[in-house]
């Protein structure tokens, strides 16, 4: 079969033996998908790259509320922010590490939450039985409905006095010996986690069982055949065949996660509790809030090449490992 | 070809027209605003009422008459107060705010270093009829001492003591305290009866500065030193924290369910009988709308150490209120001076003040009979003898912030059980003071 690109090919001219000059439509069709592109460019630069540009810029400036009106003549402060940020034994930069070492926590406990439960779900969706349409439907509406009324139910639910947990838990199942505060204090952590795990399976959930659709039933037949049990079928077969989503779908919740900005701040305001203060929230608080637009933005350049990191380390070794597989 | 073409026209058009977009800022000009659009004005109203929608029935009918005065449409915008600080600053930074908005009156200090705001000096304050027509209160929160204001008093707020008649007659109390002893005391009297003693937010961070503040001056301390450097441990200023939060940690005056309260649950509480006490501003209207009616209640001074509520060391309240101020790169100067004008003229304010159960800052107008109730009286008292103005510093914002969140923390230790100590608060405080601006 003859591809496109071959019929497209310029040909020599039989008689001169060189190739003929381009048509002039030829060039517009050689540029059109460029044309095309330039819309999504335009905005890729206008809404990602000059903000992260002037971002870049604003953290090595002493950006305060005197200069905010015209940020440009903020005075030039060199590494002084960077500086400020990572002195760990000064109350910023200790404050920053304490709210990067609970993201980082909370971040790994959500995404294996997420993914543990998503996957469960997907994999006991797999058999037809009746109501599964209306058991998915209701499986994603925490991922359908919109992030601040959905977080702005469970501060009702998490209230000390009047919330639906503390009546279960503590009036009803009397787990608790009195009401306990979910909103302030070192609950705040379990708190924050259980709503970020509510929120986030259905998207696992979703994708896990995209990938499942892809794994060939006559694998698991011939598995029943060898007399695999279900245990050795999701181990043998469904979880290496998930491989590849997974590895997406870990990347993407990782980022998220460690991003969230609007589930924190909904749930605790603008001064989160110190056993929940993510590092998002940490930023916004230093740039909006105390207004040391400077430090913050030398906080966010610093958490964008942490997650550049990671993302690089974890893209590197899961196609390392692809490849091994395939080589196999 | 004609449609590839087309699309690839198209394609270059849109992005240029983007592009064109994204980089048109606004018509930023320095030195005082312009009279370009002189037909129109936008205003940023704080949302004063019990919602957003309260205030559109209260300031739409106004505006249609400034309209009729003056040919002048003002297209209105109640901001919730959570929103307006970064509603103000994002106006800041791009040059497209309004033309005439609401400020908190403790945020002056630090709008004003921001440069965005106009300044009133003698002519700008010659045009609304000068500076004599305010009282000297309200103008003491107008922005940074020795400057020109950066805004001019809108409503003035003063805390009180509301507290619940029945509740206390069942506990056989006379009067309202006028000590924190006799509060404290006359708490127990009240649990005794199964209420609740004392209503706060204890998870608001502004309430809570404000509330730290009138005890530091009791304690004869302040959070800045008198070269404008934050001073927040020194020993009134802790002692100050220390008897606030020792209300709930310690006297259990406070309840300790009370410590995540930021949504104005404790004026809920008061109206629905729950709780005896309550220190608020201004809370006439707002628990008229939640079904408690004036009778059921009575308004006295907040308490102090000793004696009575006076200047020096039993300041009782810090100077509440709203200023309006106007951007600098309006198009509209003369329209947004004449609206500052007209909202600040007695008519307005003895409307407005009256809708909003605030005292009017126009010397004036608070002279009016609608402003002598009872509780009018306690309020516009605590306003002329015994508030103090926060401090007018440009880290004022900053200071809100970092006090109020280690507040929070402490309530959240007390209502956890965790001990308050001298120590913890000092350490508390520290941490807060380092997190401020050190230029």
């Amino acid at each position: 079969m003859t591809t496109t690109a071959e019929v497209e090919k310029p040909r020599a001219d039989p008689g001169t033996g060189r190739a003929p000059r381009p048509r002039p439509g030829r060039i517009r069709r050689i540029g059109l998908p460029y044309l095309l592109l330039l819309p999504a460019l335009v905005l890729e630069l206008l809404v990602h790259l000059v903000p992260m540009a002037i971002g870049i810029v604003m953290s090595f400036k002493e950006l305060t509320q005197f200069y905010i009106r015209d940020w440009g003549t903020a005075p030039w402060s060199g590494l002084d922010n960077y500086r400020v940020s990572v002195d760990f034994d000064a109350p910023v930069g200790e404050a920053l590490l304490h709210s990067f070492l609970v993201t980082v926590g909370f971040t790994l406990l959500s995404v294996g939450l997420c993914w543990l439960i998503g996957t469960a779900a997907a994999i006991f969706m797999q058999d037809t039985f009746r109501g599964r349409g209306l058991l998915r439907a209701l499986f994603l509406v925490p991922y359908a409905l919109p992030v601040y009324a959905a977080v702005i139910t469970w501060v009702f639910m998490f209230q000390h006095d009047n919330g639906l947990v503390n009546h279960v838990l503590h009036d009803q199942l009397h787990l608790t010996d009195k009401p306990s505060f979910w909103l302030i204090g070192d609950n705040s952590f379990y708190a924050l986690l259980t709503v970020s795990v509510w929120k986030g399976w259905p998207f696992a959930f979703l994708i896990v069982m995209a990938g499942l659709q892809n794994i060939p039933g006559e694998l698991y037949e011939a598995a029943a055949l060898d007399g695999a049990g279900m245990w050795q079928q999701i181990r043998r077969i469904t979880l290496p065949s998930l491989g590849p989503v997974n590895q997406v779908l870990v990347l993407v919740l990782f980022l998220w996660t460690f991003n969230d900005f609007n589930t924190p701040f909904v749930l605790f305001g603008r001064a989160a509790p110190e056993a929940a203060d993510l590092i998002s929230v940490h930023i916004y608080q230093a740039s909006f809030v105390t207004w040391n637009f400077g430090t913050g933005s030398a906080m966010s350049v610093l958490l964008l090449l942490f997650l550049l990191a990671v993302t690089g380390v974890y893209l590197a070794v899961t196609s390392r490992g692809r490849r091994a597989s395939h080589a196999r | 070809m004609r449609t590839i073409r087309a699309a690839a026209t198209g394609a270059v058009v849109m992005s240029l027209a983007l592009a064109a977009t994204a980089c048109g800022g606004g018509t930023s000009t320095d030195g005082g605003g312009s009279n370009d659009s002189p037909k129109t004005l936008t205003y940023w109203a704080s949302n004063q009422g019990a919602s957003i929608e309260v205030d559109k029935k209260v300031l739409q009918p106004e505006l249609d008459k400034f309209e009729k005065q003056t040919g002048i449409k003002v297209k209105l915008e109640v901001v919730p107060w959570s929103d307006l600080l970064n509603r103000i600053l994002t106006a800041t930074t791009s040059g497209q705010g309004p033309d005439v908005l609401n400020i908190g009156n403790t945020w002056s200090a630090s709008l004003q270093a921001t440069g965005a705001l106009l300044p009133w000096d003698e002519a700008n304050l010659a045009k609304i009829g000068g500076r004599n027509r305010f009282v000297d209160s309200a103008l003491g929160s107008t922005g940074a001492e020795g400057k020109d204001p950066a805004a001019v008093p809108l409503y003035s707020m003063a805390y009180a003591l509301y507290y619940n008649k029945q509740i206390f007659a069942d506990a056989g109390i006379a009067q309202p305290p006028a000590t924190w002893a006799e509060l404290v005391a006359d708490g127990k009297k009240i649990q005794a009866k199964g209420k609740q003693v004392l209503g706060a937010e204890g998870a608001n961070v502004s309430e809570n500065v404000h509330h730290v503040f009138v005890f530091a001056k009791q304690h004869g301390a302040d959070f800045f030193a008198a070269d404008g450097k934050p001073d927040f441990t020194s020993d009134g200023a802790v002692a100050a924290v220390k008897q606030y939060v020792d209300l709930m940690a310690k006297d259990k005056a406070i309840p300790q369910g009370n410590a995540e309260y930021a949504q104005n649950q404790s004026v809920s509480d008061f109206a629905k009988g729950k709780t005896a006490m309550l220190l608020w501003q201004s809370a006439s209207s707002n628990l008229k709308s939640q079904g408690m009616s004036e009778d059921k209640y009575g308004i006295a001074p907040v308490p102090v150490q000793s004696g009575t509520p006076g200047t020096g060391a039993q300041v009782n309240s810090m100077v509440a209120g709203i200023n309006l101020a106007v951007f600098k790169n309006t198009d509209n100067l003369d329209g947004a001076t004449e609206f500052v004008k007209f909202m600040t003229g007695d008519e307005e304010q003895k409307i407005l003040n009256k809708a909003y159960s605030t005292i009017p800052p126009v010397a004036s107008a608070q002279s009016d009979a609608g402003f002598n109730s009872a509780a009018n009286a306690v309020l516009k008292d605590t306003l002329a003898k015994s508030a103090a103005a926060l401090p007018q510093v440009a880290d004022e914002s900053q200071f809100e912030t970092v006090v109020g969140t280690a507040v929070k923390e402490l309530f959240a230790d007390a209502a956890a059980g965790r001990p308050v100590t001298t120590e913890s608060v000092k350490a508390k405080l520290a941490k807060a003071q380092q997190q401020m601006p050190t230029k």
